[in-house]
This record gives C-alpha cells, sequence and structure tokens, in this order.
C-alpha cells in the first residue's frame, strides 16, 4: 500500500471515519430502549380523571383525593380564609405565577386565578409540596397550618396560605392547581 | 505497582505450572504478603482492612436476603417483616445488613477523616482520593437505594425527598427537572415501578463498588502507604512486610470493631433506625418529621440550611464533590497534619463542623437550628475555599524528622524509651 504523510486523507481514512460514525451512531440508537424503559409508560400516561362529589364538605372542612397517583386537597374555605387569600397583593408572593393548569403560564397568582369562577370558596390543589415533594399538613382541623393559615410543609418548613401559595420557606413553587371543572355545583371532573 | 524484590517462591510443581501461566499467587504475594508496609502506620490505617470486610459482608448478608425479598410495592413491607419473623435466622440476617451498613459508613467516615489529618490525598496520592470519592457515592447511592426497600414512611419519603431534588433542575430549564424525576420514578409519583428499579441497582452498585476498591487498592500500591509522619519509605528500615505486621494489626482492630457491629446487631438493632420505617409506605401522608439515616445528616443539614430550593440541592451536592479538589486546595508542603501546628486546630474545628451538621441535620428546620446550620455550611465551604488554600502558605511547619525510621527510633537508631528514669535527650 503506498505510504502518504501525515494530513494527507486517504479513501482508508474515509472508511475508518465512516465506520465509526456508522457503529457511534448504532451505540446511540441501541441505547435509546434502554433509557426509555424508565419513563412511564402508556398505561401509567393514560390521564385517567377522577370525579368528587363535594356535598358532604362543610364550610371550614378540607377532603384529599388521589389523582394519577398524587393527593389533591380540596378545601371549602371559609370567608375570613378567602378574604385573607384575596387582600394578598401581588408583590407580597415570592412565585407571582397562577400555576393554574387551566390557565396561561403568565397567569398572575391572584386567588381569582387560583380558583374556579362562582366557585371562589372551593380551592383545588394537588397536595404535594413543590420543594421535595412531601404532604403537607393542613388538611385536618388540628394541623398545623402555619403561618398563613393554608398548609405547612412539616419536612423542611414551607408555609403555603390559603390560596396555596408559597409564602415562606424553601418551596420554589405556589402549590399547583391540577386541571378540573365542576360538573354541578357540587361535583367536579379533576383531569 | 511499588517496585520491590519479590520473595515469592512457588514451592510445588503445581504452584510453578500456574507461575509460568497466570500469576496470580505471585501477584497477590507481592500485593498482600512482602508488600512494604510503613512500620509506623497507626489503628487508623486498620480502616482499610475493615471497609474490604463491610463490603465482603454486605455482598454475602444482601445476596441471601434477596433470596427471601419480595421487590413490589404490595409485598415489600410484608416480606421484609417475613424475614424478620419467619424466615430461619431471618432476624439475624437482615440486622446485619441493616446495622452493617452504618458501620460501614462509621469505618469510611473514620478512612476519610484519617485521609485529610495525615494529608493522605497530596501527590503522588491524587488518584487514589478521587478513586475514594467516587467510592463514597457509589456507597452513598447504594445506601440510599437499599433504604428504599423495606416500603417503611422513611423509606417512601426518603425517596420522594431525594428523588425531588432533581426537579429543582427546573429552575434553570424549564420542565426538564421534572421529566428527569418522572423518568426515575417511572410515573407521576413515586411507586412500586419506583422500588422495582432501585432494588436493581441496589444488587448492582456493590459490585461496582468492588470494581471500584480494586483501582483504589491498585492506586494505592502504585504510591505506597501514607503513615503518621506523611514521609515516604525511603529505606527498607522505613518499613516492614504487610504480612503479618499489618495483617495481625488489621485483624485485631477488626475484632474489636466487629464487638460493636455484634452490639448492636444483638442488643440495639433499631438504634440506628427509625421507628416510623415500621409503618408501611403511605403516599397520601408524611410523617411529621423526615431525617435520613445517621450518616446523611450533615448533608441534609446543609440542603436545608439554604432557603432556595435550586441552591440547597447545589450545595449539598458540592459538599461532597468538593472533596475531589482538596489535593490541590491544600497548598502546604507537608502532608501530615502532625507538623502542621495551624491547620491542626482548623481540623479539629472542621470535625467540630461536620459532627454539628449532623446534629442539626436530626433537629425540625426551625428556629435557632435553621441559624446555626447556615453558620457551620458557611464554615464547611470555608475550610475547603479559604483557609486549606491560605494556611498552606502562611503556616510555618514543625521540622520533620529525616525519616520514617527516625520518627520511631530516634535520631541515634535506638528506640525511644517512654517513661525512663532519666528524660530521653530532646533533640
Amino acid at each position: 500500500m503506498a505510504s502518504h504523510s501525515a494530513g494527507e486523507h486517504s479513501r482508508r481514512d474515509f472508511i475508518v471515519v465512516a465506520a465509526q460514525a456508522f457503529a457511534g451512531v448504532g451505540a446511540a440508537v441501541t441505547l435509546w430502549p434502554f433509557i426509555q424503559q424508565m419513563n412511564p409508560d402508556a398505561s401509567t400516561q393514560a390521564q385517567a380523571s377522577t370525579e368528587v362529589d363535594l356535598s358532604p364538605v362543610k364550610e371550614g372542612q378540607a377532603i384529599t383525593v388521589v389523582w394519577r397517583g398524587k393527593p389533591v386537597f380540596i378545601r371549602s374555605r371559609t370567608p375570613q380564609e378567602i378574604k385573607s387569600a384575596v387582600d394578598v397583593k401581588l408583590s407580597e408572593l415570592s412565585d407571582q405565577s397562577a400555576r393554574n393548569d387551566d390557565l396561561p403560564e403568565r397567569a398572575p397568582a391572584t386567588d381569582l386565578n387560583r380558583t374556579k369562577k362562582g366557585h371562589e370558596n372551593w380551592i383545588v390543589l394537588v397536595g404535594i409540596c413543590t420543594h421535595l415533594g412531601c404532604i403537607p399538613k393542613g388538611q385536618n382541623l388540628s394541623d398545623a397550618r402555619g403561618d398563613f393559615g393554608g398548609w405547612f410543609c412539616p419536612c423542611h418548613g414551607s408555609h403555603y396560605d390559603t390560596a396555596g401559595r408559597i409564602r415562606k420557606g424553601p418551596a420554589p413553587r405556589n402549590l399547583e392547581v391540577p386541571p378540573y371543572a365542576f360538573m354541578t355545583d357540587t361535583k367536579i371532573k379533576i383531569g | 505497582m511499588a517496585t520491590h524484590e519479590s520473595s515469592y517462591r512457588p514451592t510445588s510443581s503445581i504452584a510453578r505450572w500456574l507461575d509460568a501461566r497466570l500469576p496470580i499467587p505471585r501477584m497477590m504475594h507481592g500485593q498482600f504478603v512482602d508488600f512494604p508496609t510503613p512500620r509506623n502506620i497507626n489503628y487508623l490505617w486498620t480502616t482499610g482492612g475493615l471497609l474490604s470486610f463491610f463490603l465482603g459482608a454486605q455482598i454475602v448478608t444482601g445476596i441471601v436476603l434477596a433470596m427471601h425479598y419480595a421487590p413490589t410495592a404490595a409485598d415489600a413491607f410484608n416480606s421484609v417483616e417475613h424475614i424478620r419473623r419467619d424466615v430461619n435466622y431471618g432476624w439475624l440476617l437482615r440486622n446485619l445488613h441493616a446495622v452493617g451498613a452504618s458501620m460501614f459508613f462509621l469505618a469510611v467516615y473514620i478512612h476519610i477523616g484519617r485521609g485529610l489529618y495525615y494529608g493522605s490525598y497530596k501527590a503522588p496520592r491524587e488518584v487514589l482520593w478521587i478513586i475514594g470519592v467516587i467510592i463514597m457515592l457509589l456507597m452513598m447511592a447504594t445506601a440510599f437505594m437499599g433504604y428504599s426497600l423495606p416500603w417503611g414512611q422513611m423509606s417512601f419519603w426518603a425517596v420522594t425527598v431525594i428523588t425531588n431534588l432533581f426537579s429543582s433542575v427546573d429552575s434553570i430549564i424549564p420542565g426538564l427537572g421534572t421529566r428527569i424525576v418522572q423518568w426515575l420514578w417511572g410515573g407521576y409519583s413515586v411507586s412500586g415501578t419506583t422500588l422495582t428499579r432501585f432494588y436493581s441497582l441496589h444488587y448492582l452498585l456493590p459490585f461496582v463498588i468492588a470494581g471500584a476498591v480494586g483501582l483504589h487498592i491498585w492506586a494505592l500500591h502504585v504510591a505506597g502507604q501514607n503513615n503518621p509522619t506523611g514521609l515516604d519509605i525511603k529505606t527498607s528500615s522505613d518499613s516492614v512486610p504487610m504480612t503479618p505486621y499489618a495483617v495481625m494489626k488489621d485483624m485485631f482492630a477488626l475484632s474489636v470493631f466487629v464487638l460493636l457491629f455484634a452490639w448492636f446487631v444483638f442488643y440495639v438493632p433499631d438504634y440506628l433506625g427509625h421507628p416510623d420505617n415500621y409503618v408501611e409506605a403511605n403516599p397520601l401522608s408524611t410523617p411529621p418529621h423526615i431525617v435520613p439515616e445517621w450518616y446523611f445528616l450533615p448533608y441534609y443539614a446543609i440542603l436545608r440550611a439554604i432557603p432556595n430550593k435550586l441552591l440547597g440541592v447545589i450545595a449539598m451536592f458540592s459538599s461532597i464533590l468538593l472533596l475531589i479538589f482538596i489535593p490541590w486546595l491544600d497548598t502546604s508542603r507537608v502532608r501530615s497534619a502532625k507538623y502542621r501546628p495551624v491547620y491542626k486546630w482548623f481540623f479539629w474545628l472542621f470535625i467540630i463542623t461536620v459532627v454539628a451538621l449532623g446534629y442539626l441535620g436530626s433537629k425540625p428546620p426551625e428556629g435557632a437550628y435553621v441559624f446555626w446550620a447556615r453558620v457551620f455550611t458557611a464554615y464547611y465551604f470555608l475550610h475547603f475555599l479559604v483557609i486549606m488554600p491560605i494556611v498552606g502558605v502562611t503556616e510555618n511547619p514543625s521540622p520533620l524528622p529525616r525519616s520514617i525510621t527516625e520518627s520511631v527510633l530516634g535520631k541515634s537508631g535506638q528506640p525511644v524509651r517512654v517513661g525512663a528514669p532519666a528524660a530521653p535527650e530532646r533533640r
């Protein structure tokens, strides 16, 4: 075989690079199923919706239901609780986004944007602390509800107000409002 | 590997036959029998042997526990209770494995503390040290996944909290953190799917650790062991053969350590655990006070000390990853803190800091606990990033002995007589 100086490209160099590239792409493609198998599968993804009857929940009471394996907090707020949530100025909030799955990303975190029009006494939240995923306290009347009367996460000390907005502590975001709709005045469908 | 004259002499014809084909006995003899060991190593140098013992013990007890354990959300909790109550000697095997994890970490922290005090990370042992840090990370991952397997309340919520650390990536690239967490979980919350994959990895990682330990010992035997003086072996009088000298010392230390191990296993097997983990996992109720196992408490304190989620996670991970850079952060010419009159004090202050962080990590995150956790977290980083580089340059080290032999025998070459009627001459 004819020798060639460094820097010169031979047909053999081309074959080597092409073969390496082929093997590299092949390896990457083969790796993909091994990564993808860990993602939620279709049976998990199937968004089962949950219907909840709210009629037994009296004012000031709260219930927890399960949706997609996650706890959902539903609280019937008292007029004082609603007032304390409405009176908060947006500038006092550390997370000013509504975090409402039914509203666009930029919607401000007013109490109105966290509830459904005409049903402002009901607050529906995914009951998972946005810090590290603990379940905040505050659903039972005997629970500590934190400095703002909503929920308190005992794991790392995050305080949420009566609209589920983060007010104090390490959690970065307000509690998520799941997609839901009122079927009747006393029945909602989550998901 | 460190060069020394091999004293291996195959005696039988079979040994000679093997020696010409695969000289494993020759290698083992060279590395673990006549390997030159500094004559002055103290009992802190027995922790390496201890750690090998505990890695082996965890693998053996783990393999037999796996014969009785069911890695599904429905059966995991009950199968652990089945092991404790029904399986022949299951109570013993389970206690050995659970307490063994704690003993493993106790030994590794002493081992790391020794390396920090005697400057064992300094040239030419940087790679040895970095492999050690990697082993510690692998141990942490293994212990964390192992802790999830009993599927009690603490197991479940520890998995939830720790996997959620990755969701902090959301504040850099929105959505990516959530994707990562859901990928780890295999769903929208921690579930049986998560448990099964953790079980698979918990079985795998100890063997990865064993491989890394092989590299760790290889790197150790290239540079040779450090010792309390931090001096290199220069003459044959500086060293003794590993067998029997170091090995017998290791055996004695192991016997004493195993007494402690056995005391926990037989008398207080649950002392290092948490009662909440005897309540089956419930995704709808978080225990009021979540704490990790004791060996993770300092890092947990650092995580909680910082009020911002992403920064807290970064601080926690960097508190460990920082260790990788110590060989270059320590600017001192002298290895051993024994001859570093200023740094010595900072070293003990650092140890106090880690213990204090451990205590604070076990306390609820409120009031004065948060304040002190912040103070000690700040000092933790200050120690490595500021004190280590500065003290190394400004400090005036004490005079070093000329050799390991001199540090043991004194300048005359005669043994130093402690408590002799006439005080030995001071030089």
